[in-house]
């Protein structure tokens, strides 16, 4: 019997990445940052603060599994072993069930630390819009976190929801920022906040013939209004830096900066070298490289000791 | 004389017709997208049933989220009215009214002539609603029906994190996967909207006697669970799905429909403040 294989609209890629300018066993200290969040979980690998590598995986049921895997893939294309590691810190929703990790820190200091080094030092505020919960933190030169506020107890404005929404539309949700922008007009955006009604709400769109693209604009303008409550009720301060999966949405990003009348950093890497050679900007991997930096500068300090077995 | 009453909901139309204060056909279909539409066919199913024309009714009341849809009404009434015109018929004791249906629930608290003294409503978010049961008894490979049954076996009382209908779906298959027993996991489901409803109700007060109406209050797992939590005895007329149709056909016959009804709406506070 032939099943036809169902196609799962909410499936972003997986990816890892090896630096093939870095020669780990010419560094001092490998440190190890690992963010097992509720939907997504990031390795990354840092050789004396430098990144190294990385990787980018879906999280399974189990977090210690999750750890695992995502460790496993980043290390897949390099010849470093865990046991060659220094220092690991666990963090995000799953952080204290990261099997190779010494210590755990919150996602939301590492989110702000990664910021800090993924777009720089003038970043005073940090939106992590993650799977299951969205931050928006402030902080300072440092990437020291100085107030946040969060939602993590409704999936209106999260990944999960957009995921959600991907499935329901039955479009990749990659390709539903930039297909929210070929429309003729900006539609009313979704008046539903809740997902459950939202979905209703589009089935109903999509009965009375509303083009697909425009249902796409309309939800994720919904989406960035959500996010502008929270933003607001923070008080922002400028820069601005948007970390986290939902990051790589322009339909929800372009909306968000429209309504908050704030342009967010550009995705390049702050650091000229890295911009120069090309180095991957990846938004998801901000709270393992701020997990990688705690561990390395806590070696550094002498505030933690090496664990390294090989 | 002949009345109708017409409650179109979020999910279903429910339609009732009286002749002298006694039912003489009720019918239930879905809303469907065009609720207009799923009106009339329902009226015209209603009519037949009783064996009358559209002539032979002297007056028909809507109500419901989407009661002005309803063209062929001579009147519309709120919700919260209808409600209370209703329950007062069947429960003249009733001073709380606890209304939870597939997309809102709410809750009443009324004077002895059914006149609306407070009403809360939450229709922002599906915890909390009919909706939240379908989706978690969908994820429990179960009927609702069946839901509650085994809900009524279990004895155990696991707090469910999420509040989310969409987060609470993955806490039901992780439960899964954790070998929890199917009854602790559909108590724990009824548990949960349980203590979302009763939040709504402690808006108004809870006062006796307290009637549990909508078509939730069928879900006997979901009654007992709110039983437990608000300490008190929930009473459930007969087709409590009915019950709003009912009052608007009540407000049809006693021709009363001006009612000012203001609800205080529940917004769930989901941003916390954190601390670093």
């Amino acid at each position: 019997m032939v099943e036809a294989k169902k196609v799962e609209y909410w499936r972003w890629p997986e990816a890892s990445w090896v630096n093939p300018d870095i020669d780990w066993q010419k560094g001092k200290l490998v440190t190890v940052g690992v963010d097992v969040g509720s939907v997504s979980s990031q390795a990354v690998i840092m050789v004396d603060g430098q990144l190294y590598a990385y990787s980018n995986t879906r999280t399974g049921s189990d977090s210690p599994d999750s750890a695992w895997k995502c460790v496993n893939m980043a290390l897949k294309d390099s010849n470093l072993k865990v046991d060659n590691v220094d220092y690991c810190i666990g963090t995000g929703y799953g952080r204290v069930n990261v099997p190779m990790a010494q210590q755990a820190i919150t996602e939301i200091a590492c989110h702000a630390r990664g910021a800090n080094f993924l777009y720089g030092p003038e970043i005073r505020t940090v939106l992590d819009m993650g799977g299951q919960d969205c931050k928006a933190i402030r902080c300072d030169e440092r990437g020291k976190v100085t107030k946040f506020m969060m939602n993590d107890k409704c999936a209106a404005g999260t990944g999960r929801g957009m995921e959600v929404f991907a499935d329901l539309i039955r479009v990749p949700v990659w390709e539903i920022g930039s297909r929210s922008f070929q429309i003729e007009k900006e539609p009313p955006m979704i008046s539903s906040t809740c997902v459950v009604f939202a979905k209703t709400e589009v089935v109903g769109l999509l009965q009375e013939g509303v083009p697909e693209n425009d249902i796409m604009a309309a939800y994720c303008a919904a989406m960035a209004h959500r996010i502008t409550e929270l933003l607001n009720r923070l008080g922002m301060e400028e820069k601005f830096a948007i970390t986290g999966g939902i990051a790589k949405n322009e339909g929800v990003v372009k909306r968000l900066e429209k309504e908050l009348g704030v342009k967010a950093a550009d995705k390049v890497w702050y650091d000229p070298n890295m911009r120069d050679k090309g180095l991957p900007f990846d938004t998801q991997i901000a709270g393992g490289i701020g997990a990688a930096l705690f561990a390395f500068a806590m070696l550094e300090r002498g505030k933690a000791q090496s664990a390294r077995k090989a | 004389m002949i009345f109708a009453g017409i409650d179109v909901g979020g999910k279903n139309v429910h339609i009732v017709i009286t002749k002298d204060g006694t039912i003489l056909a009720k019918v239930e279909g879905p809303t469907g997208i065009n609720k207009a539409e799923a009106a009339e066919k329902l009226y015209e199913e209603a009519l037949k049933k009783a064996g009358l024309k559209r002539g032979d009714i002297s007056r028909v009341v809507a109500t419901g989220s989407s009661g002005s849809r309803v063209a062929f009404a001579d009147g519309v009434i709120p919700d919260a009215a209808a409600d209370a015109r209703g329950v007062i018929k069947l429960i003249p004791s009733a001073r709380t009214i606890i209304d939870v249906g597939a997309e809102e629930g709410r809750a009443i608290k009324i004077g002895p002539e059914g006149r609306v003294l407070d009403f809360a409503i939450n229709e922002r978010c599906a915890a909390g609603t009919g909706t939240f049961v379908d989706t978690m008894s969908r994820a429990l490979e179960v009927s609702v029906e069946e839901m509650a049954k085994l809900s009524l076996q279990s004895t155990r009382s696991i707090p469910m994190n999420a509040q989310c209908a969409v987060f609470g779906e993955s806490e039901v298959v992780s439960l899964i996967h954790q070998k929890t027993p199917k009854h602790d996991i559909a108590r724990a489901v009824h548990d949960a909207i349980a203590g979302r409803v009763s939040s709504v109700a402690r808006i108004v007060g809870l006062e006796k006697d307290v009637v549990m109406i909508g078509g939730v209050a069928k879900n006997t797992g979901f009654t007992e669970s709110l039983k437990r939590d608000i300490g008190m005895d929930v009473n459930v007329p007969d087709d409590p799905e009915f019950v709003s149709a009912l009052g608007a056909a009540t407000a049809a016959a006693t021709g009363v429909l001006e009612e000012k009804v203001e609800a205080k709406v529940v917004e769930k506070e989901m941003i916390e403040e954190g601390k670093s």
